[in-house]
């Protein structure tokens, strides 16, 4: 059983987040880490891996579009038990709207041809929520989105995701791509073990040239949106300001009860 | 010159720091109201490889280098100063002399159990008229049959309740008075008896007990030759100091972090105490001194790493690290003011944890003395260990 991995190096939950006004796009300079929910799409893989089969078999492949820097967030999937990296580097790749870096991811994927591909549901920093179903499309495979609980049987992955009136259970044949919810497992801690053996796993950089993109379909030149502009969100109407003269407590329960939200 | 962090050790450091904040630190107030040991996290430390940090992987233990495991152990402090204690006590003062100065068969023997946190270890040296004056010890270890019979009591012994393997020592040369007739041993928990338990001032999630002990050992179980347990001594404590100065170093930040929270939010005549400068002076030194304490810390375990003498660079860093801890969670304790003194925050927790820094694996005055003599030439460094 082969599962490819699509995660993240996005900036680290510690640190202030800036647009830079001048390019429109989020300053990643700061430190980065692993996305938080890809952890949980990892620690998934590494279960799904490690129940079938002697592990030997199965291997987990961790795909991710990002800077050479992002190397640092996958060494610590690495950490975790996952096999091998394939990052996709290329200068020209920055600024890749979800059309451009669905493709990308589509194509780096093609190469592995993964049983499973598993996404987390979505990234902290955009937190579009969509980039698997074009990845999944560009592939043309079944998708099962905001997964709870996963479950592999006779070639088919069953996922049960919540909504508002109960569960849905939807099976899909694989292959196919799953987007997993943070509620799906606990991520492990990497071990030092892990830590200290991570960096002697293979860790591929690909550049554009590497997959056989022409530069014109990356990064901005590849996207189909422009940011035009950004602005804070309107100031929320229906406020009320409560002044505590001792009975703040009882003035907000009065206020919820109102509501009728306790 | 390069002060920054390999990958491994940032990420050793990031996995210690997010461990303990989920699992030490929300729990660190209770074990020390409770003065409980708690013995369920240690399996979780172990499963981590963080109970052999800097011990090599054929041997159980998860490879990594002697500053890496100094980072796990000033964030361990951070959280909780006793269970920083306990993992550099096992590691420093037990796994460690093992693995430097025990035959092939030893190493073999005990340093894997340890180094997979399998077994705790713990150091016995100190008893009740020797301290400082490590030499004046009066255990016995008399000849007896193929082995040693060993007499007598040990005092202020870490972890003494929960480890299962001892580095222990005894006088093998009755006519030798001082240091020079001592040997060391690698006792098992059969060996020794917990008679007491200490109640301490702080770092009550750590166990400190009294060993009495009156036991035969076959030869297997001397560690180093006969006479040279000072030596053994010795050389475990130039090490494991810097393990203490790390302690004190996460003791320090702890307070240094709350402190600094606290002086945002809390507000005094109209602005945030932070804005005041008698406030922002205190936070101005707190941060300089931890950080000289810092440089002076990795320094020393860098040192080491290196192979390079390092018994005046660990004192200094003990030495300052420790007093330094003591000054500044004092200092955060009168940022936070009377909340600081009450157990609602957790800066009185740290000032009681830091004071031990000064005082044990070696007082501040024996680090001076350490420092005097090396600076003064009074004594020619020893050679390193192969």
């Amino acid at each position: 059983m082969k599962i490819a991995v699509c995660v993240k190096h996005v900036p680290d939950a510690a640190v202030t987040k800036r647009i830079d006004p001048g390019t429109k796009r989020l300053d990643r300079s700061g430190e980065g880490s692993l996305n938080p929910v890809d952890a949980n799409a990892v620690e998934e893989a590494l279960r799904i891996r490690d129940a079938t089969g002697d592990g030997a078999e199965g291997e987990v492949v961790l795909v991710s579009l990002g800077p050479e820097k992002a190397i640092d967030s996958l060494r610590k999937a690495l950490a975790m038990g996952a096999d091998r990296v394939l990052l996709v580097s290329d200068p020209d790749a920055a600024g890749s709207d979800l059309v451009a870096t669905s493709s990308l991811l589509a194509k780096a994927l093609e190469r592995e041809g993964a049983d499973l591909v598993l996404f987390g549901q979505q990234a902290s920093d955009s937190d579009g929520a969509v980039l698997w179903a074009a990845v999944a499309e560009r592939l043309r495979l079944p998708l099962i989105s905001q997964v709870a609980e996963l479950t592999l049987e006779g070639g088919a992955v069953t996922g049960k995701r919540q909504t508002e009136f109960g569960y849905d259970v939807i099976r899909a044949p694989l292959p196919a791509v799953v987007a997993v919810a943070d509620s799906i497992n606990e991520p492990r801690y990497p071990s030092l073990k892990g830590i200290m053996g991570a960096k002697r796993k293979q860790q591929d950089v690909l550049s554009l040239a590497d997959l056989e993109i022409e530069a014109e379909r990356a990064g901005a030149s590849g996207s189909r949106t422009e940011v035009l502009a950004l602005s804070d969100p309107p100031p929320r109407g229906e406020t009320r300001k409560l002044e505590d003269d001792g009975t703040g407590a009882e003035k907000i329960v009065e206020f919820l009860a109102e509501k009728r939200l306790v | 010159m390069d002060f920054s962090l390999t990958g491994d050790q940032r990420e050793i450091q990031g996995l210690t720091r997010e461990l303990a904040q989920a699992e030490i630190e929300p729990n660190a107030a209770a074990w020390d109201r409770e003065r409980r040991f708690p013995v369920e996290l240690y399996g979780k430390l172990a499963e981590l490889g963080l109970m052999g940090v800097c011990v090599p992987e054929e041997l159980g233990g998860a490879g990594a280098d002697f500053l890496s495991y100094i980072l796990v152990l000033e964030e361990l402090s951070r959280a909780d100063a006793g269970v920083g204690v306990t993992v550099a006590v096992h590691t420093s003062a037990c796994t460690l002399p093992i693995l430097a100065f025990g035959t092939d068969e030893q190493r073999e023997r005990f340093v894997p159990p340890l180094a997979r946190g399998e077994k705790i270890g713990a150091f016995a040296l100190t008893e009740t008229g020797s301290g400082s004056d490590a030499g004046a010890l009066r255990t016995t270890a008399v000849p007896d049959g193929e082995g040693w019979r060993i007499s007598g009591t040990k005092q202020f012994i870490s972890t003494a309740e929960q480890a299962s393997t001892f580095v222990f020592f005894a006088r093998t040369d009755l006519e030798t008075d001082g240091a020079r007739g001592v040997s060391a041993f690698i006792l098992d928990r059969e060996h020794v008896e917990v008679t007491r338990e200490e109640e301490k001032l702080g770092l009550n999630s750590s166990s400190t007990g009294e060993l009495r002990i009156e036991t035969h050992v076959d030869r297997d179980r001397l560690l180093h030759e006969e006479g040279k347990g000072f030596m053994v001594a010795m050389r475990t404590l130039d090490g494991g100091r810097i393990g203490i100065a790390a302690q004190a170093l996460g003791i320090a930040q702890a307070a240094y972090d709350v402190a600094r929270e606290y002086a945002k939010e809390r507000r005094t005549f109209g602005k945030a105490i932070a804005e005041h400068q008698a406030i922002q002076f205190k936070l101005a030194d707190m941060s300089t001194e931890i950080d000289a304490a810092r440089l002076l810390v990795y320094r020393a375990a860098w040192l080491k790493e290196q192979g390079e003498p390092h018994t005046e660079a660990g004192a200094k860093a003990k030495l300052f690290a420790s007093e330094m801890a003591t000054r500044q969670t004092s200092a955060a304790i009168q940022i936070l003011g009377g909340y600081g003194y009450t157990k609602e925050f957790p800066v009185e927790r740290y000032y009681r944890d830091a004071k031990i820094t000064e005082i044990y694996e070696g007082t501040s005055e024996i680090q001076r003395l350490v420092i005097a003599r090396s600076i003064l030439e009074l004594q020619r460094e020893p050679a390193v260990p192969a």
